[in-house]
């Protein structure tokens, strides 16, 4: 059954290629699905927030790589 | 009275609009998905013959199709609101991962992927493999089992992240599980005649323009679910629908997308001198 394994890892490969992208990014769905809704003050701009957050990961991530394929 | 027949027009166009677009995405990352088992199933086929690498294919969509059948309807039985927010935290692991990696790509701090070179070294390791499978079907009995395996693996594999994208896609609201179905069959359809009839691979088909655009759209969608999922509102007039966030989401991070290209291309060039090391993509 090794197919199952290799399917398996793909599968994960689906979403996890690098480890604190992935991570970064669950954790900042999960703050903003946690805090947003009991900020009154941002409920207009609760969903542009998430998009903020998620393009700053981007950015880093993509940044980081970019410095990384220099060393 | 106008104004509300004005208003029904505008929504019946985002719904179309928001069809076109799931059928798009699921279109174009199934394209990437299966030009990329077309390879590996041409490079078995010729070499070991036909019959044992179609057959391994066939079976692997046939197993597929039946996952398909059984994950559909059992999502329409969980809340809405939950499937958004955990089928959109996967599309958004899933797009921004697709995104990240062709903005490195067309920084050029990742080397393309090289449909020829895939199709080179699949034949060349059917071609070493010399299973108790391939000996009986050398010496004209049974099946070619190496053939089969290889050919069921990669349709599998492929064809997993194919599924995930059309129920991804689908689970967003009620007519785009249909939808991105028809995109995903299309681009079977598409490879599978180009296959048949040129024989070699596909290595023309812009697979990082694709991946580019894909990850684009599926950021969007990603994004937008998990903001209705957990219930946020979007900046949109009270008079028109909350879809009209998923274009506007998907334009802020083509822009992103496009701005990161040469930033990332300026900033490995300054810091170094040295040449890039370019990682092969597996």
């Amino acid at each position: 059954m090794r197919w199952i394994k290799s399917i398996a890892r793909e599968v994960l490969g689906l979403f996890v290629d690098d480890g604190s992208f992935a991570a970064a990014i669950v954790i900042w769905v999960a703050l903003c699905v946690v805090v947003l809704p009991r900020v009154a003050g941002c409920a207009r701009w609760a969903g542009p927030v998430i998009f903020v957050g998620l393009a700053l990961i981007l950015v880093e991530s993509a940044m980081r790589f970019a410095r990384r394929g220099t060393k | 009275m106008e104004f509300r027949s004005g208003m029904g027009l505008a929504m019946a166009h985002l719904a179309a609009a928001r069809l076109g677009a799931t059928l798009g995405a699921a279109f174009l990352a199934s394209l990437v998905e299966c030009v990329e088992a077309l390879t590996v199933v041409l490079a078995v086929g010729s070499v070991r013959g036909w019959p044992s690498a179609l057959a391994g294919a066939a079976t692997g969509l046939a197993v597929l199709a039946a996952i398909i059948a059984a994950l559909g309807p059992a999502l329409t039985r969980i809340p809405l609101h939950l499937v958004q927010l955990v089928v959109g935290t996967m599309v958004l692991l899933f797009g921004l991962r697709w995104l990240r990696k062709a903005i490195l790509r067309s920084a050029g701090l990742i080397a393309l992927h090289d449909e020829k070179a895939a199709f080179a070294k699949n034949a060349a390791a059917m071609r070493d493999a010399h299973t108790a499978g391939a000996r009986e079907w050398e010496s004209g009995r049974g099946w070619d089992t190496a053939a089969f395996a290889a050919s069921f693996n990669i349709t599998m594999l492929e064809g997993t992240e194919v599924v995930f994208i059309v129920v991804a896609l689908g689970a967003g609201g009620s007519g785009l599980m249909q939808a991105a179905g028809l995109g995903a069959a299309a681009a079977l359809v598409l490879v599978a005649a180009l296959g048949f009839a040129l024989h070699r691979p596909l290595a023309r088909v812009p697979e990082n323009t694709l991946k580019f655009i894909v990850g684009v759209l599926l950021s969007g969608f990603g994004t937008f679910w998990v903001g209705e999922g957990a219930g946020l509102a979007w900046p949109i007039p009270a008079s028109a629908s909350a879809d009209l966030a998923i274009p506007c989401l998907m334009a802020a991070y083509l822009a992103l997308a496009l701005a990161l290209v040469p930033i990332c291309r300026n900033r490995a060039c300054t810091r170094s001198a040295a040449p890039l090391a370019m990682k092969v993509e597996e």
